[in-house]
């Protein structure tokens, strides 16, 4: 262990290895050290909560299916492709 | 049963139904795949138009392969690594390439998760790397339903723009909820690559959510 590791995590490492904390791969004794520093920076829990409600907010965005045309597109080919393979 | 043999027995059912041709598997596997797979395809070529006609080739393709899939993946991985394949050959032709390789790169310069000027620089003699000012607290009411139309469209215009390796990293775990390991697989990402192009794209999105707020503050 050297002295680069001992040291509190600052903020501004902080907001690096947020992910890696968030995932579950950042190695134990960096998590305790993010844990450590977090208990006592408001501003780095407000970091925190800022990029959980970002995730729970991207959750939400919905993707457009397919429009109706190209499944019914679809759906005639399975209808050949079924016929093909049955020979009927 | 537990939940993933579960699963796998459900899907190798649904297999079985569409090699036998049954018209409702395919509509089942449809519905639930094509969203994805059209945000998926949107990372690799220019506009929903091309997605939406990658998309259909791959159904297409699945149909063709469904009696030599052999099942050592998922159907669901199997069927994204085949939009995969058709979408970097139609980025090619479209002369549009995605280069997830650009991240082994160590000479990448790096790209900060904040704006280095925001913490008091190393030199500072008791909070050096400490936020030079607080944070604004948004956080509680970034999900309030008075903001949510606007902030929804904010973040799915920023989505867009992120350069398309996070984009696509992105929407498969934050928008499709996919977990790590599966995007890895689909994409041929190491887990080290998928966690910095996911940290990226979160943190700049972020800060497009930060600057959002203090402007409508």
């Amino acid at each position: 262990m050297n002295d680069d590791t001992r040291r509190e995590m600052a903020c501004q490492e902080l907001v690096e290895v947020i992910t890696g904390y968030l995932e579950g791969t950042l190695p134990e004794f960096d998590r305790a050290r993010f844990e450590t520093h977090l208990a006592s920076c408001a501003s780095c829990q407000e970091y925190l909560e800022q990029m959980r409600a970002l995730i729970r907010l991207t959750g939400r965005l919905t993707t457009r299916s397919l429009e109706p045309e190209t499944v019914d597109s679809l759906l005639s080919s399975f209808r050949r492709w079924r016929d093909s393979q049955t020979g009927l | 049963m537990a939940p993933a043999a579960e699963m796998r027995s459900a899907e190798a059912d649904l297999i079985h139904r569409l090699r036998g041709g049954d018209e409702a598997a395919f509509v089942c596997l449809v519905n639930a795949y094509s969203a994805s797979l059209r945000r998926f395809a949107l990372a690799f070529v220019p506009n929903d138009a091309v997605a939406e006609e990658v998309v259909q080739e791959t159904w297409l393709a699945v149909l063709t392969g469904i009696a030599r899939f052999e099942g050592r993946s998922s159907v669901k991985t199997w069927i994204f690594k085949i939009l995969a394949n058709r979408a970097k050959t139609r980025a090619i032709r479209e002369r549009r390439t995605i280069n997830f390789s650009e991240l082994d790169d160590p000479f990448e310069p790096d790209q900060p998760a904040v704006d280095p000027a925001r913490f008091l620089p190393a030199s500072h003699p008791t909070w050096p790397g400490h936020w030079a000012s607080p944070l604004d607290t948004w956080s509680a009411s970034a999900e309030d339903a008075v903001v949510g139309r606007e902030t929804m469209g904010v973040l799915h215009r920023e989505l867009d723009r992120l350069p398309a390796s996070q984009r696509v990293v992105v929407a498969l775990r934050d928008v499709q909820g996919w977990p790590a390991a599966e995007v890895c697989e689909v994409l041929g990402l190491s887990e080290a690559n998928q966690r910095v192009l996911l940290h990226r794209g979160r943190s700049r999105l972020r800060g497009v959510l930060e600057n959002y707020f203090n402007d409508n503050s």
